[in-house]
């Protein structure tokens, strides 16, 4: 059973169509990252995934239907929506008592656990806690959950480095075991191009890039070519060009690192550059392969 | 609520490993009501500064006023109760209206959502406030303050000749028990669709809550006057406000505990006014549960 199975899904605002047909499988295991610039339909498809909001089209998540199930569904899976979410009246051994009371798989031990790694007071409000504390609260208390999925909707948005560094860390130290999956959405694509297996882009609500990470390393090459062997270059048909200090660096899909070897120096393109070619190059969604 | 849990036949290891422990419903419902007492301290420290005031000023009176000091009062009892008891149903008002609002104004619901706890459940526990706990609490508040007043005035009237007939004229269990009645009936049943339609209002209205629950009354009570000459709308809320009426002889003296007393279980039960608007406040409920599920942050 995949964890996450959606076919059509589609979730139109009076006439602006936020997710436009989405089909989208996410397996056991993964750590997804759904990549898209601002009004995507990211959040949108993540509201749906997690019953906040009706869609039309066919979507399991764990086997459920999110919308009419969404009681049963978070018991066995949990979300993080955005840092500013945790109720700023709470203290800290409120949110605990409030966990331990309500959720079945919440191991209250683990949780203090985490939080006794950071500075965070047990008599704190919300309110109180600095953003990223905040932040270290939220996931302390979600990685405390056996759950079977994660959703992260920007969790680190607002956070400063070294508190972004710690939490991916931790993420997957503390809580990742193959058996959980992940979907996360980020705008600090660079960040967590290491902790990803799968990516996925989104654009006017649609899927236009989905690969899994083994596949994006071994299919893409960026090439920044010596100017005398720009037309060779070209000839070999590069899914993205632009210039940088007044070289040309050239993105490829599927040619052999020798051929492109003779032209300059290769290396491996971030996810963000080939996201740039992706939705700069109308056509870069028909390269994205399947899974 | 004690479904047994979902068990995948393709992954009998796992779910052995995280058996789920499935919380029972009255766990969450504590939980949930111990919430909101947390977020809205005013549920319990609005009546209690009341009854500090009043108990404040009682004694004031008693030591200042020396005509006070020889003659059993039982006005005082009276005006304790219904003090704190407004008090409490003011609280209730603001509580209502910001129940479902605050929430999503605060993004919180995000957070809320996260947990296995339904729509249904979250709206149940938060009517529970002001038709369960706010009438427990105040007439808690309420019997404790009297209980002060009695000792206080008791200490006063020592070695008088009053003394035999202290405090008010009813004995003081019968009292209480009249004023745990009240507040069951009036506030626990007869004031549910108020409740309901403001929680109703919380969870549907894009902002300012106050006045879109405050506005339909006032604009249909206008509407009805200008048109018809009538103002049975207006005597349908203050009907609902009121409370039922005792029938028979024993009308409305002033006295609130006579007017209490009047009124048997048989009647009040009997009275079609308090099923109506028990059904009212189903309906409203149920329109509140379907809204918060649908409802998105502001």
């Amino acid at each position: 059973m995949p964890c996450i199975e959606a076919r059509g899904l589609r979730k139109a605002y009076g006439t602006t169509v936020a997710v436009d047909g989405i089909d989208l499988r996410v397996e056991e295991g993964r750590i997804l990252g759904l990549i898209g610039p601002n009004g995507a339909g990211k959040t949108t498809a993540l509201n749906a995934i997690l019953g906040l909001t009706p869609y039309q089209g066919q979507l399991r998540v764990l086997g459920r239907d999110p919308w009419t199930e969404r009681e049963k569904l978070m018991r066995d899976a949990c979300f993080i929506a955005d840092v500013a979410v945790l109720p700023r009246w709470m203290r800290v051994w409120q949110a605990l008592d409030y966990f331990t009371g309500v959720h079945p798989r919440f191991d209250r031990a683990k949780a203090e656990g985490f939080l006794a790694k950071t500075t965070i007071g047990r008599g704190s409000k919300v309110r109180e806690l600095s953003k990223g504390m905040v932040a270290q609260l939220h996931l302390a208390l979600v990685m405390a959950i056996d759950a079977k999925l994660l959703v992260l909707d920007e969790p680190t948005l607002g956070l400063d480095i070294l508190y972004r560094k710690q939490f991916y860390d931790s993420l997957l130290n503390d809580y990742f075991d193959r058996s959980r999956t992940i979907v996360v959405t980020t705008h600090q694509v660079e960040e967590i191009q290491d902790v990803l297996t799968d990516v996925m882009f989104i654009n006017r609500g649609r899927i236009v890039f989905d690969c899994s990470m083994e596949e994006f390393d071994s299919r893409y090459l960026e090439v920044m070519v010596n100017p005398e062997q720009i037309a060779a270059a070209r000839a070999l048909k590069p899914m993205h060009e632009r210039q940088v200090f007044g070289r040309s660096i050239l993105l490829f899909d599927r040619v052999e690192r020798q051929q492109l070897a003779a032209l300059g120096d290769v290396r491996k393109p971030s996810i963000a550059d080939l996201f740039v070619a992706v939705l700069s190059n109308p056509s870069g969604a028909a390269q994205g392969g399947p899974q | 609520m004690s479904t047994p849990p979902n068990t995948v036949p393709g992954t009998p290891q796992e779910s052995q490993v995280t058996a789920p422990a499935i919380i029972p419903w009255t766990q969450r419902m504590y939980w949930l009501v111990r919430r909101e007492l947390w977020e809205y301290r005013s549920i319990y420290l609005a009546p209690l500064a009341a009854a500090t005031l009043f108990l404040l000023a009682f004694l004031t009176a008693f030591t200042l006023s020396p005509k006070h000091r020889h003659e059993p009062l039982d006005g005082p009892y009276d005006f304790a109760a219904v003090l704190i008891m407004g008090t409490g149903f003011i609280v209730g008002i603001f509580y209502a209206l910001d129940a479902l609002y605050g929430e999503r104004r605060d993004r919180s619901i995000l957070f809320w959502k996260s947990l296995p706890v339904s729509d249904l459940t979250t709206v149940l526990s938060k009517v529970a406030i002001p038709l369960v706990i706010l009438p427990l609490l105040t007439f808690a508040i309420a019997v404790v303050t009297q209980f002060v007043m009695l000792l206080v005035s008791g200490a006063f009237l020592l070695g008088s000749p009053h003394a035999a007939t202290l405090g008010p004229r009813m004995p003081f269990f019968h009292f209480s028990l009249m004023l745990l009645y009240h507040v069951l009936t009036v506030h626990g049943f007869w004031y549910a669709p108020i409740y309901a339609w403001l929680l109703l209002v919380s969870a549907w209205a894009p902002r300012a809550p106050f006045i879109y629950a405050f506005l339909p009354p006032f604009v249909i009570w206008g509407v009805e006057r200008l048109a018809f000459g009538t103002s049975h709308f207006l005597g349908l809320l203050l009907y609902r406000l009121a409370g039922p009426e005792p029938s028979g002889g024993a009308a409305r003296s002033g006295n609130l505990m006579d007017s209490m007393s009047a009124l048997t279980p048989v009647q009040f039960f009997s009275e079609p006014g308090l099923w109506v608007g028990l059904a009212v406040a189903a309906i409203f409920l149920a329109a509140a549960v379907r809204l918060r599920r649908y409802r998105e942050p502001i």
